[in-house]
């Protein structure tokens, strides 16, 4: 089998998932390429061909270009499995390759299982495998799931490929997130508050539990775009990575994202309703039960040790 | 000015979920069902762009089997003109790539100036549909917008990135965009709402008659996660819990040191 791989590129970086795009086509045991809109001094040690584009010409963001020009590289490498990221770049960019040739597309793989591919389903609750009927696929990987134990090494063998004709879409530049608030990467200890907690006026039992533990306090996502928590609060793949002493979840179901901020804490303690809830798989200890009853009453004993 | 929202209907992704007799998906008793989270800013938005454009109409379509027809009338309750469903007792067995066929289907001849989708579904989570629809269509499209703006033909939007960065893209109608959490707020309808969307036109067509594609994708297995364990559950009596809980805390951890 062959894998054509696409790393990804943003303001000036090689992005760190292309070594779990090479580590997924060593897993495949399959023979491999890769492909980078990007520049010649940001290359990723690798043993293999890399088909490269110039940012600068072909655009950082610039979906029917970086289209076409993985539609040429494929045509030269014929592979079997085109294969990205599942990440901002890879799912925009994935379905329209996958479209262009007819090919099915496989999203957010986190296992090869007797050859066949898996992804999850429910919030991870359920997992499906998968088979494409297509000749040729497209796939793209969840973040983490193929994180490899030691980094690849090598020096690639560099191919430019020209970029062509600017596509219907414009791209304007960045804006960074404003780096205001807490950081809550320097904390021992953290308390975060999910959708769980139900209405906003809920978070003072959080923030009091991180009082009582002397640590900050924290947010899934939800609460953060309800507006009951600063932006800055945000644990997860769009907010901060974190990795205290004690993190303890309350009323988080442990989505993929949220847990991709937190799963490198050395204890989770999960304070959750439903005892299925996935935050359970990465959870030391998962505590069944209503927040708004447990947390204050942990909260009162702590404060009274 | 012509405007497209598809929507999805997903169980609670809170509920307890068992793989259905056939194996390829879950099983539907006792489930909740609910619009999908992404597309509920889909919806508002468009909502949003037919308060800025009066004249505008607003279509929004839903692929699924009888019960969907109930998050259809949320959506006409929070502002949709009118609904489109596909009838269709397999939808949970199609692929993305049949889904999108289908709403490309509808729209190839009704000429939207913008169609809105969600970035993903919470059950399948594929982030496929909306990019595939716009492909077949030959349309630009923009996704995983948390800022959307639109004025005399330009899209003016923000595409979340990894870390919180967001790009600044644009591009001209016709197009399609696909919604992020966060986009806006979503509105609730009120009673006066919901009752003036029982008068709606909600129609609806059997997919059978509309040529479905084969499908690009086997499902071999569906099946719980292995437990990987390790993980102690801890249940019973609220102040019991917490005893529990503070005597790890000390023996596991230095939090309390
Ligand atoms: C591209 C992308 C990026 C994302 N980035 C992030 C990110 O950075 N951070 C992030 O957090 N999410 C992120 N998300 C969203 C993520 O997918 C989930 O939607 C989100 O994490 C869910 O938050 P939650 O667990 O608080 O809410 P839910 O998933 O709704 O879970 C609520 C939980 O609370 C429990 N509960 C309910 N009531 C109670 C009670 N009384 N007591 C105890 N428990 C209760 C429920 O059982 C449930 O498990 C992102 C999504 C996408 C697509
Ligand atoms: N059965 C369906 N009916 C209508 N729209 C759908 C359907 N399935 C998916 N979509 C749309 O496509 C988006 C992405 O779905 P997915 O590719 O399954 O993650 C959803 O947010 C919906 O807007």
């Amino acid at each position: 089998m062959k894998i054509l791989l696409v790393a990804e590129y943003r303001d000036g970086q090689l992005l760190g998932t292309s070594s779990e795009l090479i580590n997924f086509a060593t897993s495949m045991g399959a023979e491999s390429a890769m492909f980078l809109v990007g520049s010649e001094n940001k290359l990723p040690s690798y043993n293999g061909r890399i088909y490269l584009a110039d940012s600068g010409q072909a655009g950082e963001f610039n979906p029917d270009g970086h289209k076409q020009l993985l539609l040429e590289v494929i045509a030269k490498e014929q592979p079997q499995m085109v294969v990205l990221p599942h990440s901002s770049y890879g799912w925009d960019l994935a379905p329209r390759v996958a479209l262009a040739l007819k090919a099915a597309q496989i999203s957010e793989v986190v296992e090869v299982r007797d050859g066949h591919l898996v992804v999850p389903a429910c919030n991870a609750k359920l997992r499906r495998q998968l088979k494409p009927v297509t000749d040729n696929c497209v796939v793209t990987l969840q973040g983490g799931a193929f994180t490899p134990s030691e980094e690849p090494s090598g020096t690639p063998e560099v191919i430019k490929v020209e970029a062509t004709a600017a596509g219907a879409v414009q791209f304007h530049g960045y804006e960074e997130a404003a780096a205001t608030g807490v950081d809550l990467s320097k904390a021992d200890i953290i308390v975060s508050a999910g959708r769980g907690i139900g209405k906003p006026e809920n978070l003072e039992i959080i923030e009091n539990l991180a009082k009582a533990l002397k640590g900050e306090y924290g947010a899934s996502r939800p609460v953060v775009d309800a507006e009951w928590a600063d932006q800055s609060r945000q644990v997860g793949t769009t907010g901060q990575t974190v990795s205290p002493k004690l993190y303890v979840a309350c009323g988080i179901s442990g989505a993929i994202q949220h847990l991709a901020g937190m799963k490198k804490s050395e204890f989770v303690l999960a304070i959750n309703t439903d005892k299925d809830a996935p935050i359970g798989e990465i959870a030391d200890v998962l505590a069944v039960a209503d927040l708004k009853q447990l947390v204050p009453i942990l909260t009162e004993k702590l404060n009274a040790l | 000015m012509k405007i497209l929202v598809c929507i999805k209907q997903v169980p609670d992704m809170e509920s307890k979920f068992k793989v259905n007799a056939a194996g390829n998906w879950f099983d539907e008793t006792d489930l909740a069902w609910r619009m999908n989270e992404y597309d509920e800013y889909a919806v508002e938005q468009a909502v949003q762009l037919k308060e800025q454009n009066p004249d505008a109409e607003l279509t929004v379509l839903c692929i699924g089997p009888e019960r969907v027809k109930e998050t259809m009338k949320k959506a006409l309750a929070m502002g949709c003109d009118r609904g489109y469903h596909i009838a269709d007792n397999d939808s949970h067995l199609k692929d993305p790539f049949a889904i999108a066929s289908l709403i490309a289907g509808y729209a190839k001849d009704q000429s939207f100036d913008l169609i809105f989708t969600g970035m993903q579904s919470q059950d399948r989570g594929s982030a496929q549909v909306g990019v595939l629809v716009a492909e077949i269509l030959g349309i630009p499209s923009l996704t995983t917008l948390v800022e959307f703006s639109y004025a005399d033909g330009t899209i003016n939007a923000k595409r979340e990135l990894e870390g919180g960065t967001k790009a600044k893209v644009s591009c001209a109608t016709p197009a399609l965009v696909t919604c992020q959490l966060g986009l806006n707020t979503p509105r609730y309808p009120t009673l006066p709402n919901i009752m003036k969307a029982k008068k709606k036109e909600l129609l609806s067509v059997p997919v059978e008659e509309l040529n479905p594609p084969a499908l690009l994708i086997e499902t071999l297995q569906v099946a719980p996660p292995e437990k990987k364990g390790g993980g102690l559950i801890l249940e019973g009596d609220p102040a019991e819990l917490a005893d529990q809980l503070i005597k790890i805390l000390k023996e596991k951890t230095t939090a309390l040191a």
